[in-house]
Formats: structure tokens, sequence, C-alpha cells
């Protein structure tokens, strides 16, 4: 037994109200689906079931997006920049008010610890609105012409890994820009956008601007190939935005996507080597390892390979797992069912390929979705798990001998959303960041995000990008 | 260059210090420290929310990591006694609270607080050679050392010279150091810092580094007299080392750390950072101290708080 | 008085800095705008698409490298070298569209003005669409844009020298490197366009450029995994092919312009969207500290 025990330190769930079913937010209400299936969410640290949730039918999603283009057409388009920015503040603003109660309900139905969705999720999202709230009134100055137009009807899918910021990168931006919007969040993770919409309510939001579909995929297929929709906008695995991409070819829609990852993050010999292997953590096994810019490759040079190592193992031993609610707690609950099976065939594809396999000791709860952290080292490219998307808490090591032999090497692979450098050398954290093939670098630091930061990937990871100028013009005809 | 993270024999180690070159070297060979990383490091650290039996335990264990300071000008034998009398009993109303690990006084008043003390186990710490600003000649340095240890110091909480270390002459301060240990003859010599004069988290880490090659058997972070003075990043990054330099060495050096820590907030938040970066082997008075005057009742304060539930008051802490 | 004969010049491919002959050995003619025969052109097949995206790959390195300065003043010189050439373009432009001198002529004016106007951009892009971004916290933050690499091109029907440049130069200007495929029925400009680029220091690989069917060879183009963008301007009109070949683009999620409903009028001077459609945005974060 430690000398110095952490007891429990749970964040009360009092706060939140659980409503036992929703229905879908359509035109400003909560309606009842006219032809989909109700299913359950989950809660994945207990997997306690938490409501009954609509499942949007084509057609409930037909509905959905004729109120978001009635909207468009008699109310939202005629809005001016300033009244359209002024309903994004009012909605920034009850974000903040009501923070923790969207932070502990992001954790109960999503599984991440309350330290993040409290410290991390909650408060970008609510920056996120405030920053496109800003840009509402002064799109001629956005560098896309001296009037620029929004497409119409925007439809968003979005992922289960951080449901209400995911929300917010979509919805904001969308909005500022002139759009009206039908979201549907994913099918694990329906709780916070269905708060979000009575927020909406809240801030008086015209109905039908925002509209809620939930459901999985097939509610997520008939939004996107809805003729009436104008613009798509997902975030999700590759192979669907691939199918997405095909699936609106020859039609005038516009589309951004943004898709998966397997980063590479390269640490070299004169690396702040204990804030390299904080970074290193941060970027593997923050949220689960459920980032699609997860550094989920360690390229550490040769020669301090054994060193760092043993830091990151010793440092591995203090990281947390548990109670999603608990205040302490570093890593939560791997989202669902499936996920976890999809970690675990991974991790053993991992094995039989030779590479070794680590983790510190944890206690892991008998209910729930659990993967402790883990660690394979002597990995090379050739192996899966350098190549695939795991999409958990783990990490693959590879070596390199070069500046030139890291680059190469993070560069072979057909996705680019991120990489990380870690190196004293200010010359050489630029020429990193020049020859890496990826659309975010983090030079030193690791996983760090804002409303003003442009995101988004290069290849296979997707095109378009969200945050900043350019996530704006994403939203606004005639911007590439 | 000298990586620090092969393990030094003791041949290598005297390579190292052998010429001002090679420590020079050694010493900016050093990794560096990310300030931005670091700071959010300790802040991470920071939010751990230490609740019920885990803050009591926290809240016992700092007190017990106390060294109850008095460095005043104005200090007389009669403010010493009675620091020495709170340092023994807490708090008079409740046996139970632990004593602290420490008083730290100047030289002149040592043989008062042994005496005051008797056979108490708290140990008497003396500040030296030209505390706070060590700016006079190494002979006097020796001269303050050896008088404190005669009058009965325990232990000997010693400057370094930071203006010949900003000017790069490591080989004095190491000399100085080595100088002094030889003069605390057996008291445990504590090395400070003065982190908020050393400006740069590298510059902690070399110093730190520096004090340890030296014999340094703690290294401190500040007098207590200049803003900043101890902060979490910077006790972080010698945790850091006295870990490194034991993985590398074998041998355990202590880390204090002193001045602006004081509520029990702060003090708890030290000893998260203790448990998680260099754990167990140093969550120990004779590992860690916090330098603190005023900390002592607020501890008190919320060890009540934890034991009855209500709230307390100042009027039932003893004041000296 | 007997009229010299011309030495008729013979229309190849340019690929890799060269003009080879397709390697299927085939050619077809080429007519005038009234149906007369012009002259051979290569008949380019899968294969020299895919040598030419080898070419463009290989190239790279070296033009996304270079400074945007020297981008620029190597597609300045072009359109030195283009003007050199007027009169060669003037009869190109007017045999192959069917229209009158004057008209040929104000083309060709464009066609190069269009061509220097991109060259300035080479250097200023960055400034345009680059920025540092004020992240709330101790970090550097700034975006870049970036060439995606090798963009596929299939130029337009009918404006076989100021389209063709309008759809070109955005692309290499940005430091993307190239494979065109020429208008099908009006291939001959291009060619001329490709002599005046080998003759102004223009690396090999940078624009490979392919005469043929469009039908038979963009879908190569579009399905190729080793090709970053595709624009489908030249299949404006046909709306089963464009959706086709964008449905190959999708495999390897390129980046992909779609063609208009009908060909454009060039003349208007172009928006900045061709080329940010070829330029990735790279975004840096760096912590700032002592």
């Amino acid at each position: 037994m430690a000398k110095l025990e952490y007891a429990p330190a749970p964040e009360s769930r009092a706060i939140v109200d659980i409503a036992s079913s929703y229905g879908l937010f359509i035109g400003g209400e909560f309606v009842d689906p006219d032809d989909g299936t109700p299913f359950k969410t989950v809660n994945p640290a207990t997997e306690e079931v938490l409501a009954d949730v609509s499942a949007a039918g084509p057609q409930d999603v037909d509905k959905a997006v004729q109120a978001a283009r009635r909207a468009y057409n008699r109310v939202w388009s005629k809005l001016s920049g300033r009244d359209r920015g002024k309903y994004l503040f009012r909605i920034a603003r009850i974000i903040q008010e009501r923070s923790r109660e969207l932070a502990v309900l992001e954790s109960i139905d999503n599984g991440k610890p309350i330290r993040e969705s409290r410290d991390v999720d909650v408060p970008l999202v609510a920056a996120h609105f405030f920053y496109y709230a800003g840009w509402a009134d002064k799109l001629s100055y956005a560098g896309f012409g001296p009037d620029p137009k929004p497409h119409g009807v925007a439809g968003q899918v979005i992922p289960w890994n951080f449901p209400l910021l995911m929300l917010a990168w979509k919805i904001a931006p969308a909005l500022a820009a002139g759009n009206t919007v039908v979201l549907k969040p994913a099918e694990t993770t329906p709780l916070t956008a269905l708060l979000f919409a009575e927020i909406c309510q809240q801030a008086d939001l015209p109905a039908g601007v925002v509209n809620i579909v939930t459901g999985a995929g097939e509610t997520g297929r008939a939004l996107v190939e809805h003729p009436d929709v104008d613009k798509v906008a997902f975030t999700g695995s590759t192979e669907v935005g691939r199918q997405i991409a095909r699936s609106i070819a020859g039609t005038p829609k516009k589309v951004t996507l943004e898709l998966g990852g397997k980063a590479a993050n390269i640490v070299l010999d004169d690396a702040p080597i204990d804030q390299a292997v904080e970074g290193i953590v941060n970027g593997i096994f923050f949220n689960q390892g459920h980032v699609c810019c997860a550094g989920s490759r360690l390229l550490v040079q040769e020669s301090v390979a054994d060193e760092l190592m043993t830091r990151l193992k010793r440092r591995l031993k203090t990281l947390r797992v548990g109670d999603p609610l608990d205040k302490n707690t570093d890593i939560g609950a791997i989202n669902s069912a499936e996920q976890l099976a999809r970690i675990r065939e991974l991790s053993e594809v991992g094995e039989a390929e030779g590479a070794e396999r680590w983790s510190p000791p944890c206690e892991l709860p008998d209910r729930g979705f659990w993967f402790p952290p883990t660690v394979f080292t002597g990995v090379s490219q050739a192996h899966r798990i350098a190549r695939e998307e795991i999409f958990g808490p783990v990490l693959s090591v590879l070596t390199f001998r070069t500046p030139a032999e890291a680059v190469e090497k993070a560069n072979n692979t057909p996705y680019g959303l991120s990489a990380g450098v870690w190196t004293d050398k200010g010359s050489r954290i630029l020429w990193m960041a020049q020859q890496l093939r990826a659309g975010v670098v983090w030079a030193n630091t690791f996983n760090r995000f804002d409303p003003t930061s442009p995101f988004g990937g290069y290849k296979e990871s997707g095109y378009g990008r969200e945050g900043g100028r350019h996530g704006l013009g994403a939203y606004l005809k005639g911007a590439a | 260059m000298v990586t620090v993270l092969e393990a030094l024999e003791g041949a290598r180690l005297s390579e190292i210090t052998a010429t001002e070159t090679s420590l020079r070297r050694f010493l900016h060979g050093l990794p560096g420290v990310d300030q931005v990383g670091a700071e959010a490091r300790a802040a991470g650290l920071a939010t751990r929310s230490i609740k019920t039996t885990a803050k009591q335990t926290a809240i016992d264990l700092a007190i017990s990591m106390i060294d109850l300071t008095t460095l005043e000008g104005q200090d007389t034998p009669g403010k010493v006694r009675a620091l020495c009398a709170k340092a023994q009993r807490p708090d008079p109303s409740d046996q139970s609270v632990p004593h602290v690990a420490a008083v730290c006084i100047y030289p002149d008043l040592v043989a008062t607080a042994k005496n005051a003390l008797g056979n108490s186990e708290i140990k008497v710490a003396s500040v030296a050679t030209a505390f706070p600003s060590g700016r006079s000649s190494l002979a006097i340095k020796q001269q303050d050392t050896r008088d404190a240890v005669a009058a009965g110091a325990d232990e000997v909480d010693m400057v370094i010279d930071r203006g010949a270390f900003l000017a790069g002459r490591y080989g004095q301060v190491f000399d100085e150091i080595v100088a002094v240990k030889e003069a605390a003859s057996d008291a445990h010599l504590k090395v400070i810092l003065e982190t908020g004069e050393l400006a740069t988290y590298d510059n902690v880490r070399r110093a730190s580094w520096l004090a340890m090659l030296a014999g340094g058997d703690s290294i401190k972070t500040s007098t207590g007299k200049i803003t900043p003075a101890a902060t979490l990043p910077v006790t972080l990054i010698m945790l850091e080392a006295v870990r490194d330099f034991r993985d590398a060495t074998g041998r355990q050096v202590g880390v204090k750390a002193a001045g602006g820590i004081r509520t029990t907030k702060d003090a708890i938040r030290y000893l998260v950072l203790v448990n998680e970066t260099v754990g167990d082997d140093w969550l120990d008075p004779d590992w860690f101290r916090l330098g603190a005057s005023s900390l002592l009742n607020d501890l008190l304060m919320q060890r009540q708080k934890t034991a009855t539930g209500r709230y307390s008051g100042p009027d039932y802490f003893t004041l000296d | 008085m007997s009229e010299r004969l011309a030495v008729k010049k013979t229309y190849k491919l340019y690929i890799g800095g060269a003009f080879p002959r397709s390697e299927s050995g085939r050619s077809y003619e080429v007519t005038d705008a009234r149906g007369r025969f012009l002259a051979n052109a290569a008949l380019a097949s899968r294969k020299d698409a895919r040598d030419a995206v080898v070419a463009a790959r290989k190239a790279v390195a070296g033009w996304s490298g270079a400074t945007a300065y020297n981008r620029g003043q190597v597609l300045y010189r072009v359109a030195e070298v283009m003007e050199g050439r007027h009169s060669q373009f003037v009869d190109e432009v007017a045999a192959s569209e069917g229209v009158n001198r004057p008209r040929a002529e104000k083309l060709v004016d464009e066609a190069i003005d269009r061509w220097v106007w991109y060259a300035g951009w080479s250097d200023k892009i960055a400034q345009v669409t680059g920025s540092s971004n004020p992240v709330a916290g101790p970090y550097f933050d700034f975006s870049v844009p970036e060439p995606t690499g090798v963009v596929a091109i299939v130029a337009p029907q009918e404006s076989s020298l100021l389209g063709l440049v309008s759809v070109l130069a955005p692309a290499v200007v940005g430091g993307n490197t190239t494979v065109v495929l020429a208008s099908e029925a009006r291939p001959l400009p291009a060619i001329t366009l490709a002599e005046a680029l080998t003759t102004s220091d223009v690396p090999g690989g940078v624009v490979n450029l392919l005469t043929g069917r469009t039908a038979e060879v963009a879908p190569w183009l579009a399905s190729h995994m080793d090709v970053n963008a595709i624009d489908l301007t030249g299949v404006a009109g046909d709306d089963e092919l464009a959706r086709s070949l964008e449905i190959d683009a999708a495999e390897n999620l390129k980046r992909v312009v779609r063609p208009p409903a009908a060909e454009p009028d060039w003349a208007t001077e172009p928006s900045l969207n061709r080329l940010t459609a070829y330029l990735e945005t790279k975004t840096v974060w760096h912590p700032v500290g002592i």
C-alpha cells in the first residue's frame, strides 16, 4: 500500500438530468420519429443503460432537411451577420453557464475522464462558439471575396470520441457563415448533442437553424445523400470518408472530410526528455487513444531509445485507469464493446507479428469496457500495428538513426493528419516541420487545439480544415 | 558529450568534476527543460483531488515534513523558544498532531533552540554561509558553518554563490560546496539553489546536479527572502534531478521546497508532486521537507475541519 | 514562283522534360475547326499516363523545394518564351479553334498575360492564405500553404491555350507538378506550350503533357493512387464521365476540382480558388518559453 493513496474523488452525477427517452430535434422542437426504431445509449464504464434514443429514418432526415431549408430561406439567410453572431455569442455563454453539467454528461456517455471533459473538451467548445460568433459579421474581410455566401443547408456527421467538441467544430462555423444545419451525432454518444439542442432553445435560436437527428450509419447515409443538402461535413474513419466522397460524386455537394491518422511522434537525441515523455503520454493515452491525431507511432532516435523507454514505462505506472467520474482518473473507459474488440484484435496481431508487448500493472473494473495502456516495442514499418489505426491506448515504438530517416518513416503512410517533433535545436524543429507531410505539426508539444488554429489532414486523412479562417471558408460558397 | 543517463561509475564521476571544462560540458550536456511543458505537467498534477482519508494522511505527512522557520533580523531568544515550543506541540489541544521535522534558524540562535528542544526528535537546522546572499569569502562561510555545527546544529542550510554560477564559474561553486560540506562535518547539508535567481529551468537542473555531485545531502529551492521562491514546476525539476541522480549513482539526495508555501492546498500539491515523480522513497521527512512558517496553522485548521466537519478560525491556533 | 515546301511539325507527348511518342505507337488525326487535317498527334495510352505520373512524382521534391522566388522567375520566363513564339501560337489557336486572326491574337495575348499573373503569385500566395494564429496559450502557432504534390488536369476541350494556361499555371505556381491531358480535339497549342516550357528552365517532370482520348486516359489518372488531386474541368458537359471519375478519385481521397456545367469565359480574371485548390494547409505549434 503506497504512502499516499488517493481516496475516491467522485464528481457528482446529480447535476445531470438524463431523460428516459429522447426524440429528434427538428424545427426547434423535440419530436417523435416517423420511421426509425429507437436504440439505447450506454455508459461504457458500467454498461448501464442511460436512455432510449430515437433513430431517424429517411423520412425523419427528410423532415429535418426541410426544416433546415425553411429556416435558411425564411429566416437565417435574411439575418444580418451581426445578428447571427449574437445568437452564437448567446450559445457560447450558455455553454459556459452549464459547463459542469455538460462535462459530467459527456463523461457518462462517452467514458472519458471528467478531468478531461471539464478542463479540455467543454472549455474548447465554448471557445469555438465564441470565435466563430465574431466572424459572422466580418465575412467580407475573410479573404473569400467581397460578399461570400453560405452553401445553404449543411449535413454534418460527427464521431464519438469528442462528441460535443466535434459538434462545436461543425456547427459554429456553419452558422457563422450563414448556413443552417442538420447534425447527426455518433450512435454511442448522442446525449450532449441533445442537451445542446436544449441550449439552442434557451438561446431562442430560430427554429430549424439547428436540427439534431440521432441514429447510426443508416441515418448518416440518408443525411449525406439527401438531395437538398448543399454541404457535407464528416469526421470519422477513412473508409466511411471514402464512401461519402463516392456517394456525392457528380452532385453539386461540397464536402470536407476529417478522417483517420497514424501520426508519428518523433523524439530526437537532444529532446527535452522529461517533457517529451509527457508529450508521448499525452499523445497516445489522452482520451484513451481515441483521437484521430493521436501520436500512435513513437519514432525514437536509436541512441536514446533505451533511456526513453525506461522513463516512459516508469511514467506509465503513475497513470490511473478507472471511473471516468473520479477526478483523479487519467484514463477512462473504451467507448464501446466494438471498439474494445478492435483494440484487442489489433493488439493480438501486434504480438503475433513479433513485437514485444508491455502494460503497467493496473486494476480494471469488472463491468464496462476497459483496456490498459499498452506499449509495443521492436515495431517496424512492416507491422500492421505500425500502419493501421488502432484508435485505442496502444503505442507502437519504432527507432530511427537520422532526422532524414525519421521523416521518411513518418511520411511513409497513406495518412497525413498530424505529427510530433521533440528536439531542442531551432533549425531542426523548423526543418522537420517543413518536411513532415501532415496537416498539423506539434513541435515540443502535442495535442494542442484552439479555435483559431486550422486542423485537418493531408492525403487519406481527409481534406479541408476546421478552425481559423480556413475553417470558415469551408462553409462559404466560392471558397476552394 | 557525456549523457547523464548512462550509469556513472566512480571513476567517471571524478573525471566529470576534475576540471571546470569537464564540469561545464557535463552540466550543459544535461537534457534541456521545455518551460511550457514542465509547467503544464506541474499544473496537471495540481488538479489531483485529495479528499477524505487521503487528505488526512497528506495533512499529517505535511506537518511532519515542516522545517518550522524564523529567519528575521529581529529574532530573539524568546522568539526562538516560542518557535521550538510550537514545533513540539503544534496544537496544544490535540496530542495526536505529529511534531514537525525541524526548526530552521540563524546560527547564533542554535544554542537557544537546542536548549529549548531538549531531547526531542526535532532537528535543528541552521542557515549558514552568509545567508541569504552568499556574498562573502569562503573562509567566512566555512567559519559560519563550523560555528553553527559547534553550537549543536543537526543540519546546515547553505546557499550557493549565484553570482559565480551565472558567471559560469561552476568549478568555484562546486569547490565551495565541497568545502562547506567538510566544515559541516556530520551535519546534514542542504544546498540552497535560490531558484528565483537562477531564472531558467535549465539552470535549476544544472545547479541541482552540481550540488549533488559536490556531495550535498539535500537540495533546497530558496532562501525565502526573494520571490519567486518555491514553485511547483521548479520543485518538479529538482525532483526529476534527484531521481536521475540516484539512477545514475545509487545515492539518494533529499529535496526541500521553501518559501511561499502558505496553504494546505499548496502543501498537498507538493506531496502529490513527490508522490508521482519519485514515489514512496521520498515521501518521508528524511527526504522531503517544506520550509514554512504560517503553513503550519493552516494545516492544523484543515486537520480540524476533516476531523470535526466544521470550518475553524485563527483563534483556535497558537501564534508564536 | 513555287511555294516552299514546309517542314511539318511532329506532335509528340511531353514527359519528364522529353518528347517521346506514345509507347503504344498510336497516333490520331487532329483536324482544324472545319475538319481539315492539321497533324497527327500521339494517342496516349495508360502506360504513358503511368510514366507521366512517375515523372511528375520524381519532380515534386525539387519543384516544391525551390524557393517561391525561383519558381516565380522560372514561370515568368515561360511567359517570355511564349511571347517569342507569339505568331506560332496565333497560327495554331486560329486553326484549332476556327477563330479569325485578330481574335486568335487576343486569346494568345491573354494567355501570356494570364501566365504572368499567376507567376507573380508564387511568392505572395503564402502571405494571403497563411496566418499566424492567436491561440489561447504560450505557443507560436502558424499556418502555411504547401503544395499537395502531383495534380492531374483534364484541360478544357474548347479553349486550347487560354483555358489550358488557366488550369495549368495555378497548379505549378503553388509548387505542384502536373500531368495534363490536353483538349482531345485541339491539342496542338498544348504541345507548343510544352516546347516553351522546356526551353524556359522548367525542370523536367513539373509539367507532363498527354494528348489523346479524354474518356480513355482520364480514368487512369483519376484512379491512380499516387496522384494527389485532379482537375476535371475538361470533362464539362459529360456528367456521367465526371461522376465516374470523381468516384475513382475517392479511392485515395484525391482533392477534386469539379467541372463547371459548361466551359466558362476564360477572359474573366480568376479568383484564387484554382491556386488554393492544390494547396494543403499545414499548421505548426511550438511553445514559447525561456
